[in-house]
This record gives structure tokens, C-alpha cells and sequence, in this order.
């Protein structure tokens, strides 16, 4: 795993990526606050799609519930920080042992008794919807009512409490995708990263080669929902309130799967270029509505809608394998150029 | 003793006996063939050695330890290798990657997985073949690849269900070429059903022939060739 971090991609891919990470270090110096406000959303996109990924497009366990992870570490370091004083970073440690220990028995219920496919899908949405309806009920951590962060204008960025500017939040949000991209890249070249994807291919297959299926489909959901609740922390601090109707709903769960599966399940530029393009599309198509003065509700929505069905038609891999050829660089399969 | 001894293994599917008290050894370095007509409860019998099912009775023992009843995983860390009869590649894989897989059994390191894969499709004949997808593939050479990746896993024993089937006698004497090779160097037993008559002959020093999930006949090739159990059931009058 770790000879895989120092194995270089081609010197033309090095370049791309290179020119990528100065444009994407350099734009809050250049950007306004609103294109500033569109790249936060995307780097999130990329950093969870990058997260549900590692379960979906690497192990091939369909989660439509990480909604859960996104909410449950939200909810605690929120309520460490507000009712303790606990820094958001220490609540980071705490929200991603309490989601992988979530997401290890959600796997471990659905991988001992062999639920797949959909019906594994589906134990993940009666998961994230339970504890929708729960949250809504707890009041120590404010209930329906919602939580609230304390905002206060502030002349510095503190890092160590989270509670700053918007470049601040972009520059945690940009480590954070780059570091699960990183981290994503070594697994994806790893004796794990090979047996997930065997899993995800033929299960029965992977099994008489001497893959213990049950243990890596394990790792795949434990550290997916451990990464997941990392994007919630950012969200709790990043938005400073929190509401489960709206933290835990179905449709968080789906805008996030959106960027993956758009760029490319189980690859690892998917994620980010997916996030990409659906989030700067959207926020296009709002502002372009807004200047118009028109006024359409879940316009959004169905503009998701149809982004998947034209790749699902015209792409069906993704944006990202059928770029990747054109741009002459094969960084996802080093072993395949 | 025998490298593999199975002894009165019995599997019956919803009242139907599909195997049935079904005992043979194979021994270390040996090549042992189990034929017999459609539906004799050949791939039952492997899938029960393999681990893909759990015997309903008798033991399978795989150098002095018991093997039955553990998980197919378990069971190829043991020392078995198998290949499927309807083939199941990894098909949004490369057929290096697919083989690095099983490599992977032996070792932690994807380097030196990749030497090994690396050799297994060279020594089949994939290794031009290693970048590809495994869903480009033809059919026969997906066989290939089965075989490539379960040798990779580094097995005592390699059992291969009907890896002949669908080959050219050209490909399959290439094929019988390659398991006796491997056979004569690095002392690998092997386990195959096999319709191809052609195939047995050349390569299996013993013969069992299965008929309605029981052993009909035992012995060298030459000898269950002329068995008149055998010529009835399977192999038809005009074999003679």
C-alpha cells in the first residue's frame, strides 16, 4: 500500500494533476465568495462521493443510506462542541469510531445473514430513515427543532475550533479531498483494493481464491462510513445548523451517490470530476433561473434527473474512463497501459 | 496417505441423490480424472471438496487435515485451487489483474503478485493477452484464464472442471502439454473432470467413473476404457 502511493502516474497525467492542484490551491485568491461558495460544495461532493466509493465502487455494496454516516458525525461533534467545548477535531475522532462501529453492524447484520444487492440497499435506507425519525425525537441534541452552532464574527480563522472564513473551509475541505483521494489511490493498488474489486466482480469467484469475503466487505463499510462522517463534521461546522429532516433525508443520501456514478464508479478521479460537473451545472442552472426571476422548486432535482440519464445512455462507465483514454493518461489501471 | 482422501461423501439436492457415498484418493504428485455421463454428480463432488457446499456426510481430508465443512476461502488457503465449469471472470478486470487475485493467496505484495501472474498467463498462453479486459475475451481462452488464476493461488492440488471443453484437439494437446509441465516440475496434483476422452487419456495416471452419483469403475485409463459398466453408461459401444 504504501509502494503504491510512491508509484508515479504517467508524466503527462503528473502534469494535469499538478496544473489541477495549483489552479485549485490559488482560486480563493482569485474567485469571489459565490464561485468560492460553489467550489466548497463541490470539494464536499468529492470528498464523500470519494467515501461511498470505497463501499459501492471498489467492494460493490450499494449503500443508499449514507445519509447516516453525514448525520451521525455531524450530530456529534456538534454536540461535543456546543455542550462540552470539544474541539471539532478530537468530535472528528470520536463521529468517525462511533459511524465505522455503525457501519460495522449494519455489515456485519447484512453480510452474516447474505443480503445483498438491493435488499442491502434497502437495510441502509431503513438505517439513515430510523435515525431520522430518532434525532427528531432526542432532545439533548435539540430534537426536530434543529442544532445550532454559535456564529460570531470572528477578525481570525481558528483552525483548531473550526470557526472561521469561507477560504478557511475551503482550504480543510480541499485537504480533506485530497487526502481521501491519496488514501483511496494506495487502497485501490493494494492487496485490499485487488480483492474488492474481485468481490464486486463475482463474489463465489473471489471466495475460491481465497478471499475471506466476509472480512473485506467488512473493511469496505467500516472505513466508508468512517470517512463519510468526516463530511458531516465539515458540514455541521461548515453550515452551523443541523436538522435531521433535513441532515438524514434519502435525497442527501442520493446527491452524494450522484458524483461517482456520473464520473465514474470505482475510479478514483470519478468522485471529483463527477462532483464536478453536477454541482457547477446546478448551480449554473439556479443562477440562470434566479436572473430570470423565475421561481421553480426542486428544478434541481430534476435536473440531477436527467444529467444521470444522459451518462447512463451515452456513457454508461461514466464520464471519467471515457475521458481518460482521449487525455492519454491511465492512472486508474497502472497495470492495464 | 494420500494427498486428498475423500471417503463416502454424500450430497443429496431436495430428495435427489446427487452424490452418494463417493470415496477415492488422489496422491501427492498424481494426475486422477473423474469422468462419467452428464448429471453423474462430478461438479457436486468438486464443489464438495472445493467447499462451495457442505457434504451431507463423509470426510474430505486434504494432507491429514480435515477439510469439509470449512469456507471455500479457508479451504483454497488449504492447498486447493479450483476452476469453474461455466467460467467466472472478474470481467471489469484486466486479465493481469485477474490473475493477480489469485496470486494474492500466496503473497501480500502486489509487486511480486504481479511476477506471478505474470508467469501463470505466460505458461497458458495469456500473456499477450495480460492488459486486455477479461470481457474480451473468447471462451477458451476465459478457460485459460480460470486455470491461470487458480494456479496463481499457488495450490497443492488444482482441480479443473472440464477446462477442455470447447477447445480445438490442436489447443487441447497444447493445454495437456501445459498440466503435464506443471505436473513434472513442480510436482502439482491435479483433479479434473473431463469429458474429452483425448484429454484423459494423455494425461491421468487414475480414472474414477461416476454414473447416477455412485463409482462405477476405478483404475488405470486403459483398463476403465474396456470396463463394460463404463461402456454402457458413458462411453458407448464404439469406443472399443
Amino acid at each position: 500500500m504504501i509502494q503504491a502511493l510512491f508509484d508515479w502516474p504517467t508524466p503527462r497525467a503528473l502534469a494535469v494533476w499538478a496544473a489541477l492542484a495549483v489552479c485549485l490551491l490559488l482560486a480563493p485568491l482569485v474567485v469571489g465568495s459565490y464561485a468560492l461558495s460553489v467550489l466548497v460544495l463541490v470539494l464536499y461532493f468529492a470528498y464523500v462521493g470519494q467515501a461511498w466509493n470505497v463501499m459501492m465502487g471498489f467492494a460493490g455494496q450499494l449503500s443508499l443510506g449514507h445519509s447516516l454516516y453525514i448525520g451521525v458525525g455531524a450530530y456529534v461533534s456538534a454536540v461535543l462542541f456546543v455542550r462540552y467545548g470539544v474541539s471539532p477535531w478530537a468530535g472528528a475522532v470520536a463521529a468517525m469510531a462511533i459511524c465505522a462501529v455503525i457501519g460495522a453492524v449494519i455489515g456485519f447484520l447484512a453480510f452474516r445473514f447474505s443480503i445483498s444487492g438491493v435488499y442491502f440497499a434497502l437495510l441502509t435506507i431503513a438505517f439513515a430513515e430510523f435515525s431520522r425519525i430518532g434525532f427528531d425525537h432526542i432532545s439533548f441534541v435539540g430534537a426536530s427543532a434543529g442544532l445550532f452552532l454559535p456564529v460570531a464574527q470572528r477578525t481570525h480563522n481558528d483552525l483548531l475550533h473550526l470557526r472561521g472564513s469561507p477560504v478557511m473551509f475551503y482550504y480543510v475541505m480541499l485537504a480533506l479531498s485530497a487526502l481521501a483521494l491519496f488514501l483511496c489511490r494506495a487502497l485501490r493498488g493494494s492487496k485490499t483494493g485487488y480483492y474488492w474489486l474481485a468481490i464486486r466482480e463475482d463474489q463465489e469467484a473471489a471466495q475460491a481464491l481465497g478471499i475471506d469475503i466476509f472480512g473485506y466487505k467488512m473493511r469496505a463499510v467500516v472505513l466508508s462510513a468512517a470517512m463519510t462522517s468526516l463530511g458531516g463534521v465539515f458540514f455541521a461546522f461548515y453550515y452551523n445548523n443541523l436538522f435531521p429532516e433535513q441532515i438524514f433525508a434519502i435525497n442527501r443520501s442520493i446527491e452524494l451517490i450522484l458524483g461517482p456514478i456520473i464520473g465514474g464508479l470505482g475510479t478514483l478521479v470519478g468522485p471529483l470530476l463527477g462532483a464536478f460537473v453536477l454541482t457547477v451545472l446546478a448551480e449554473s442552472l439556479r443562477s440562470a433561473t434566479d436572473a430570470l426571476g423565475l421561481n421553480l422548486p426542486g428544478l434541481q432535482l430534476l435536473f440531477y434527473g436527467v444529467c444521470l440519464m444522459v451518462v447512463i445512455i451515452f456513457l454508461p462507465n461514466g464520464i471519467w474512463p471515457a475521458l481518460k483514454g482521449r487525455l492519454g493518461f491511465d492512472d486508474d489501471r497502472r497495470s492495464g497501459d | 496417505m494420500a494427498l486428498l482422501e475423500v471417503r463416502n461423501i454424500s450430497k443429496t439436492f431436495r430428495g435427489l441423490r446427487a452424490v452418494a457415498e463417493v470415496s477415492f484418493d488422489v496422491p501427492e504428485g498424481g494426475i486422477v480424472a473423474l469422468i462419467g455421463p452428464n448429471g453423474a454428480g462430478k461438479t457436486t463432488c468438486f464443489n464438495m471438496i472445493a467447499g462451495s457446499f457442505r457434504p451431507d456426510g463423509g470426510t474430505v481430508t486434504l494432507a491429514g487435515r480435515r477439510i469439509d465443512g470449512l469456507r471455500q476461502d479457508q479451504i483454497c488457503h488449504a492447498g486447493i485451487g479450483r476452476t469453474f465449469q461455466i467460467v467466472r471472470p472478474f470481467a471489469q478486470l484486466t486479465v493481469e489483474e485477474n490473475v493477480i487475485v489469485g496470486a494474492l493467496n500466496a503473497t501480500g505484495s502486489v509487486s511480486v503478485a504481479r511476477g506471478e501472474a505474470r508467469r501463470a498467463l505466460d505458461m497458458v498462453g495469456l500473456g499477450p493477452k495480460a492488459g486486455q479486459m477479461a470481457a474480451s475475451l473468447t471462451l477458451p481462452e476465459r478457460k485459460r484464464l480460470e486455470i491461470a488464476r487458480a494456479m496463481a493461488t499457488h495450490p497443492r492440488i488444482l482441480l479443473l472442471d472440464e477446462v477442455m471443453a470447447g477447445l480445438r484437439p490442436l489447443e487441447t494437446d497444447q493445454m495437456v502439454q501445459v498440466f503435464r509441465t506443471l505436473n513434472r516440475e513442480t510436482d502439482l496434483t491435479i483433479l479434473l473432470i473431463e469429458h474429452v476422452m483425448r484429454a484423459v487419456m494423455a494425461l491421468a495416471g487414475h480414472v474414477i467413473v461416476l454414473n447416477h452419483g455412485e463409482t462405477i469403475c476405478a483404475g488405470p485409463p486403459e483398463q476403465v476404457v474396456r470396463d463394460p459398466a463404463v461402456l454402457e453408461c458413458y462411453l458407448g459401444e464404439e469406443a472399443l
